[in-house]
């Protein structure tokens, strides 16, 4: 591993910067050093910790986040980038105690065993629900490829989706 | 005796699918998993972990790092205790607590790439990262050992100076232990046969892949009483093993189980946990520790790679006659393969008279193996299943047929001699015969169906529970067994069903070391069998505390009181039915409250054998080798499914991940002996676009010990697929693969070098 020689172990982190975004809806300040990730703001600075690590590499989906309509791993963007965005996390799916149909439905059909990556799921599922209201088994299995669940086989999460769906379109 | 429900099937509450208690937290993002903790004043720790497989530490220098601005402590070996060296038993494992200690931080070697060396604590993970990289560390690079044919050759490099077996005598060795299965005369047995087949398996080293890190947060208080919130299948395993490695006593520690992101056995062992506690003992404040997905995947505990030698022999009418069996399995780098499961589980299911299994347990300069699934018993399987597959076919008989004929039953003797109880094993190969995808035609080029059995021991050991009846005629259970797939709901139903209350009524929680009693390990297929008997005991105990309420209020002796749906009664004048909301009212006035409690010690291994049999249908592709799977049916003998949709879940869960063993994950080492596949992206596990729905059948033969005849469901299902699906792509491609995984490097060759051999004997016949 490299040492440290040019700063030879005094290390000058940059001055933390002050971000106004939109996080679930309310408008939310908070102050971050440059290197922190969207994830870590969210999970250490502000509390939120609903989404979650599980790679810090993009490749699983824990930390799945909607940023002004697009899905995106919140461990690849830097928490400065929030500034001005619109930001959804799983904190902000139910209305008070009133679950989103996705949220009721993974109950309901029991789509979590251990939890870790649901949060993800249900972003990534409200996104998909979001531009495509009426999905086939085949394009809810894509739009969920980039969440990895190792507890459910994936059975119970894209059978929930399809039911949420069904109720949505219902106006549920 | 408490009155049992054992196989009458009527139940009110068990066999339905309530919401689980712990979900809207799950789904609202509140619940908190270990890494969600944080605490006033937390620090953040960081690992220094090893670049080389096999090497010398000849110093350790952490100045530098030390004097880095927010940088609070740093520890290495030398801050850890003389550690004993003998076998001890921790869970369902035996522990050595010389090389736990080894394993948690380096003493004078470092053994595998991602060695835990030292850990630094200070105010921010990034500060952390940055001194971990000031530690200055000499090292004399040793040959890496990375496989069990380079680790058992004459002249190999010696990884533990110190280990010794039995046959090899004072002679340095890595091969830590051999054992051996015999029955009856091998040699005769396959003379006897009509048909030998004969192949060699290499199976490689593939991780558990729960998307949640290791984590713990370790409080140490100056009266030396150290807490750790941690994400565990086993609080109580994780305070003894800490105990050990710090030489404290066990009541020093408290253990609080977080919510836990997924296990399968690689959270039964401690990695982070001392650490935390050591650093916030340096410090005096709390310390976080969190792995990052390279460190998992590096540096906790995946499962052996093997290489397994069989031969299997029958008479022409599909009698199996004899089995000889070679296995070797990398331990990783201290002893402790599941070597010895793989032995007893490659030939459980079927009744043979003359076998012999042996099985080595091999160090190698990989990480130090845990428990994964049923260890031992999918590599075992796709040796066992796959050449069964070969002689029926050889037979001319139907796969499963000629399982059903070999079929071990009740009063058949076990691999390691006692008799099988009842069991289901025919039922559950007969539920795939059944099932709507083994009656459907699969039609098209380049496919092909097969099906795979498998066998899992589920363990018993000992659960503690107690059922408090709330003032208002709810109740609470508390258990302590880690929750990882669903389980507190069962044990909320349990409660429930006993009492004759709603589910919703029943709050269950999983508590800390403090606050439950002994419970062992969410693992080994266990908690539902032996925490669930230790619920239902409590729930009953609470019971007949209630009946002796009411028969005080009604001045009856206990007796005389009958309990049914949900309501005390009595015979006299003037006597009306309570309910248990009704009696729950005049607790305080007739002896104070109710509490029901239970202790269960239910036994070792094959306390509620289970089987499990999977059917796959594939496509390959003949150009790229790549597998797709079209149809997918798991049936698994369940005794009595509690919830059934969580015990579809175990068996949809359990098949995903041996589907992924089969087709795609494997550990890549380089020459080095260094990792190089340690991320999501190329240590590759099935998404969502890589399965179809996963069809279950839930077979209930009930387990005769367990009062309401449940067998554990958690594992098995990982056992069959990876021959199940060598056997689709025999019949798809004409290959039968030997080798995991059966990516389509491996699986392309195979196909080449198959056409090129038919094409060459069809050239030669012309």
């Amino acid at each position: 591993m490299a040492q440290n020689e040019k700063t030879n172990g005094k290390v000058h982190p940059a001055k933390k910067t002050r971000v106004e975004t939109t996080i679930n809806g309310e408008t939310v300040e908070f102050l971050c050093e440059p290197r922190q990730s969207m994830l870590e703001v969210l999970r250490d600075v502000l509390e939120l910790t609903g989404s979650k690590e599980g790679c810090l590499t993009g490749d699983c989906g824990a930390c799945s986040v909607i940023i002004d309509g697009r899905t995106v791993c919140s461990c690849l963007m830097f928490g400065v980038e929030a500034e001005g965005k619109n930001i959804t996390t799983v904190e902000g799916l139910a209305e008070g105690a009133k679950l989103h149909p996705l949220q009721q439905k993974f109950l309901e059909d029991a789509s979590l065993q251990c939890g870790i990556c649901t949060p993800g799921f249900l972003i990534s599922a409200k996104a998909l629900l979001d531009r495509n209201p009426n999905p086939t088994e085949a394009e809810i299995r894509y739009a969920l490829a980039g969440n990895l669940c190792r507890c459910t086989g994936y059975d119970k999460i894209v059978h929930a989706v399809l039911d949420a769906a069904k109720v949505m379109q219902a106006g549920g | 005796m408490a009155e049992s429900t054992n196989g009458n099937g009527n139940y009110r509450v068990i066999g339905t699918r309530p919401i689980r208690h712990d979900g809207v937290d799950k789904v609202t993002g509140r619940a908190k998993y270990g890494a969600d903790y944080a605490f006033p004043g937390m620090l953040f720790g960081k690992v220094l972990r090893s670049p080389h497989a096999h090497a010398n530490i000849k110093s350790i220098n952490f100045d530098k790092a030390l004097k880095m601005p927010g940088v609070k402590a740093i520890v290495t070996a030398a801050d850890l205790p003389e550690a004993e060296d003998s076998t001890q038993q921790v869970g369902e494992a035996a522990m050595n607590p010389r090389y736990l200690s080894m394993n948690i931080l380096a003493h004078d070697k470092v053994l595998y790439d991602g060695h835990a060396i030292a850990a630094v604590a200070a105010t921010s993970i990034h500060i952390a990262e940055e001194a971990v990289r000031l530690i200055e560390v000499e090292y004399e690079v040793l040959p890496p050992v990375m496989t069990v044919d380079d680790a058992m050759k004459k002249n190999a490099a010696i990884l533990l100076p110190k280990l010794r077996n039995k046959e090899e005598g004072d002679h340095p060795t890595n091969t830590a232990s051999h054992l051996q299965f015999k029955r009856g005369d091998v040699a005769a047995g396959l003379q006897a046969a009509d048909f030998v087949v004969e192949r060699e398996f290499n199976t490689a080293m593939v991780h558990q892949g729960y998307i949640e890190p290791h984590n713990a947060v370790g409080l140490y208080n100056s009266d030396g009483h150290g807490t750790i919130y941690c994400s565990t299948q086993g609080a109580f395993d994780v305070r003894s093993m800490c105990a050990q490695v710090l030489g404290l006593s066990v009541g020093m520690i408290k253990v609080v189980p977080a919510e836990i992101g997924g296990g399968f056995g690689g959270k039964t062992t401690i990695y982070l946990e001392p650490l935390s506690l050591m650093l916030a003992k340096k410090t005096g404040h709390p310390v976080k520790l969190v792995m990052t997905r390279g460190e998992v995947l590096r540096a906790s505990g995946p499962t052996s790679g093997s290489k397994i030698k069989i031969k299997m022999g029958c008479t022409r009418d599909g009698k199996i006659t004899g089995a000889e069996v070679w296995m070797a399995y990398e331990a990783g780098a201290f002893p402790g393969s599941p070597v010895g499961a793989g032995a007893m589980c490659v030939l459980a299911p079927y009744n043979i008279d003359n076998f012999q299994i042996d099985g080595y347990d091999v160090v190698v300069n990989r990480p130090k193996t845990a428990a994964y699934r049923a260890p031992g018993a999918t590599n075992a399987a796709m040796a066992g299943e796959t050449v069964i597959d070969e002689l029926a076919e050889k037979c001319g008989l139907d796969p499963i047929e000629f399982r059903v004929a070999n079929a071990c039953k009740e009063g058949s003797a076990q691999i390691v001699g006692p008799p099988y109880k009842r069991i289901g094993f025919i039922e559950t190969v007969e539920a795939i015969k059944n099932s709507p995808h083994y009656k459907s035609e699969l039609k098209g080029a380049n496919r092909g169906r097969g099906m795979a059995a498998g066998f899992w021991f589920n363990a018993g050991m000992q659960s503690s529970a107690t059922v408090n009846i709330q003032t208002d005629g709810t109740a609470s259970v508390i258990t302590g067994s880690a929750d990882i797939g669903g389980s507190r709901a069962s044990m909320a139903m349990i409660t429930a069903e006993v009492l004759g209350m709603e589910v919703t009524d029943v709050r269950p929680t999983v508590a800390d070391t403090d606050s439950v009693g002994h419970t062992d390990v969410t693992g080994g297929s266990r908690t539902t069998f032996a925490t669930g008997m230790a619920v239902y005991n409590a729930a009953q105990d609470a019971l007949k505390q209630l009946k002796e309420r009411a028969a005080k209020t009604w001045e009856k002796k206990p007796e005389d009181v009958k309990f049914e749906d949900g309501k005390f009664s009595a015979e006299g004048d003037g006597i009306k039915p309570m309910t248990v909301k009704q009696l729950a009212g005049r607790l305080a006035r007739t002896g104070g409250p109710v509490t029901g409690r239970a202790q269960v010690s239910t036994g070792g291994i094959g306390v509620g054998p289970a089987f499990a049999a999977t059917c796959v249908d594939v496509e390959v592709d003949p150009d790229t080798g790549k597998v797709q799977i079209l149809r997918c049916t798991v049936a698994q003998d369940a005794g009595k499914a509690i919830h059934p949709s969580y015990v579809e879940g175990q068996m949809q869960g359990g098949t995903s991940q041996g589907l992924g063993w089969a087709l795609n994950e494997e550990y890549f080492y380089d020459a080095k002996g260094t990792l190089r596949n340690s991320g999501l992206l190329d240590y590759r596990m099935p998404t969502c676009l890589d399965l179809p729905m996963i069809e279950t059948a839930i077979v209930e033969i009930p387990n005769p010990i367990h009062p309401l005849g449940v067998r554990g469901v958690g594992e098995v299902s990982i056992v069959p697929p990876p021959a199940a699906v060598a056997n689709a792509i025999y019949r798809a491609t004409g290959v039968r693969m030997t080798e995991l995984p059966m990516s389509p490097p491996r699986l392309l060759k195979a196909m080449l070098e198959n056409r090129r051999a038919h094409d060459l004997q069809a050239a030669a016949a012309d």
